[in-house]
């Protein structure tokens, strides 16, 4: 078990799906804390159902996810809200709050019954906007922002919430590539520096490999995990799509056409 | 939630506002007292003229205050749908929640007589209208709620809202083409809507209904506020969904249904108030908004009460009316002038 302590994040064995309907079997991977893990996978393989199964809104199949050594079941909604924090597809379902008041959203779960911020929670969202550069429109409402710009401060209200685990679902989609890497160098960033585990889903391939700790591939099958260059050597990547349409190339880690 | 503003001073506005709207309200009348004659009555002197002692006492101050409680609790009321909902055109008359109401209460007023064959409404009570009117608006909130949990898309459960009018009034006309036109007199002046002739106790149970809805709003200040980024983020705040929901909605049928019993059916309150509010007090913040909410609403119900009072004649219009002359005009201004109602 002294293996296990240092993982943030453990599956083992996880089946995730609706009912009697199985989306994926068997997926096993650890976390531990500071990394970047990217979930790639055809459309339909499962990415969003893991997320959301690992973020709490539906119930496993079968397995264990177990975070920081305790089952995901046994946290009740306000001890998970301290240590999950989720950006989700779907839009804020208000637009008229400002930046800085949906990024102040993130400390609820720190803060009294009528909500009001202390000295500590004022900072944390001071240290979010400096963190996403979003200190210039924090007074903007968020129908006025871009997409990448509304992005950014979906993941800043994330940081906000001061978790030891963040899962994101989609967070490049309809984003150009500028800001994909933006985000995803802001996520690392992120990682790194404040030891936060991220895991996110997206269809990025050739920035999840140059950018990524640690990638998890929902093949349907096995579902490969671990380092990249690791996962490029054993030629995963080759089969994640059929080759006759899309081949990978593995020294420069990237996806070419076949015509 | 962070408040990027102080808004004390529009706040003080606001209370001032309110207090000269109270005092216009019950110094107009169909009778014309001096507004010198009016402050010593309401210091306890008695002036020459002993009845507008009772007027003013009896009449017009019961009165301010139940526009003060009906507006205030209306508006509230439709602030929580629509931030329950997650749609800027909730309220408690675009969702059939007034419909409901209206309901029950013709239920009451005509269908027992109908069944029993007997006028039961003296035997019955203003009580057993209060509760009616409030368990049909109930039913349609529940009704309309798991609907909402089925159908994500808002305009689908704005017609389904619309539907759900139609359908009571449907009922309400087969009622009242069944019923003796006493009854039905008595049910139609129950729809036009009025915030006159409470009792004391009427009044003191309507205070009571508002009071346990505003508490129990205030207690949902922090879930109302996550509710604004969704279901599944305010899930992940740590809010626990289900009793969150059930105590809002408790709140909106109390406020809803209670006023609609008493007061009877008024429109556009509930729905246009909170944009009204934001115009000024633009934050989404529900600590903030919660007050000013109900002071607006509190605001718009005494200068339609006043309105509906004519001056210095005996008639009085039906204040439902009123609400919809001068509510119906701001929602359509509103929506032109933004182009996107935006809650």
């Amino acid at each position: 078990m002294a293996k296990n302590k240092k993982n943030v994040l453990s599956i083992a064995n996880l089946s995730i799906g609706y009912g009697s309907k199985t989306v994926a079997n068997n997926i096993n991977f650890d976390l531990e804390a500071g990394m970047l893990c990217g979930v790639v996978g055809i459309n339909g393989i499962g990415k969003s159902t893991l997320l959301r199964t690992l973020g709490g809104f539906q119930p496993k199949l079968y397995g264990d996810i177990l975070l920081h050594g305790e089952p995901l079941e046994k946290y009740t909604s306000t001890t998970l809200s301290k240590e999950l924090s989720v950006v989700l597809t779907e839009q804020p379902a208000s637009k008229n709050l400002t930046v800085q008041e949906l990024i102040a959203l993130g400390r609820q779960p720190y803060t009294n019954w009528l909500g009001t911020l202390t000295k500590e929670d004022k900072q944390q969202i001071q240290a979010s906007l400096d963190a996403f550069l979003l200190n210039e429109l924090r007074n903007n409402k968020c129908h006025e922002l871009s997409d990448g710009q509304l992005q950014r401060v979906l993941v800043a209200r994330a940081m906000a919430q001061d978790t030891s685990l963040i899962l994101l679902d989609e967070p490049t989609t309809h984003l150009d590539l500028y800001h994909k890497v933006q985000i995803l160098k802001m996520l690392r960033e992120l990682a790194h520096d404040k030891q936060k585990t991220i895991l996110f889903t997206t269809h990025e391939i050739e920035l999840a490999i140059q950018l990524c700790d640690r990638i998890l591939i929902l093949d349907g099958k096995d579902h490969p995990f671990g380092d990249p260059c690791q996962l490029i050597e054993q030629n995963h990547f080759d089969r994640l799509f059929p080759s006759e349409m899309v081949q990978f190339d593995g020294k420069t880690g990237s996806f070419k056409v076949n015509k | 939630m962070y408040v990027s503003k102080t808004y004390r001073i529009s706040f003080m506005f606001l209370v001032l506002a309110l207090l000269c709207s109270w005092f216009l309200n019950i110094s107009s009348g169909s009778v014309s007292i001096p507004f010198t004659e009016m402050l010593s009555i309401l210091f306890g002197e008695t002036p020459e003229i002993t009845s507008w002692k009772y007027i003013i006492w009896d009449y017009r101050i019961p009165k301010a205050f139940t526009s003060i409680l009906v507006g205030g609790g209306l508006s509230l009321s439709g602030l929580l749908m629509q931030t329950l909902f997650r749609n800027p055109l909730a309220g408690p008359f675009v969702l059939g929640i007034s419909s409901g109401a209206s309901l029950g209460a013709a239920l009451l007023l005509m269908g027992v007589s109908l069944l029993a064959g007997y006028s039961s409404f003296t035997f019955l009570g203003d009580v057993s209208l209060a509760i009616a009117a409030s368990i049909g608006s109930f039913l349609v909130l529940l009704i309309v709620m798991i609907v909402a949990q089925r159908v994500k898309d808002t305009m689908a459960l704005l017609i389904i809202g619309l539907m759900f009018g139609s359908i009571t009034s449907a009922l309400v006309s087969v009622l009242a083409y069944f019923s003796s036109a006493e009854d039905l007199q008595r049910f139609i002046f129950w729809s036009f809507g009025s915030v006159g002739n409470l009792s004391t106790n009427q009044l003191l149970l309507l205070g009571s209904i508002v009071t346990v809805g505003v508490l129990l709003s205030i207690i949902s200040i922090k879930s109302l506020n996550a509710f604004l980024l969704g279901e599944n983020y305010a899930q992940s705040l740590g809010v626990s969904l289900k009793k969150s929901r059930l105590m809002i909605i408790i709140a909106t049928g109390l406020l809803a249904g209670g006023i609609t019993a008493f007061a009877g059916p008024i429109a556009f309150v509930g729905l246009a108030v909170p944009h009204l509010t934001r115009q000024i007090f633009d934050t989404m913040e529900h600590k903030v908004l919660i007050p000013t909410v109900m002071l607006y609403g509190a605001i718009l119900m005494l200068l339609c009460d006043t309105l509906a009072q004519l001056p210095n004649s005996a008639s009085v219009l039906p204040i439902n009316a009123i609400t919809s002359l001068v509510g119906a005009p701001v929602v359509i201004w509103l929506l032109v002038r933004k182009r996107k109602m935006m809650f």
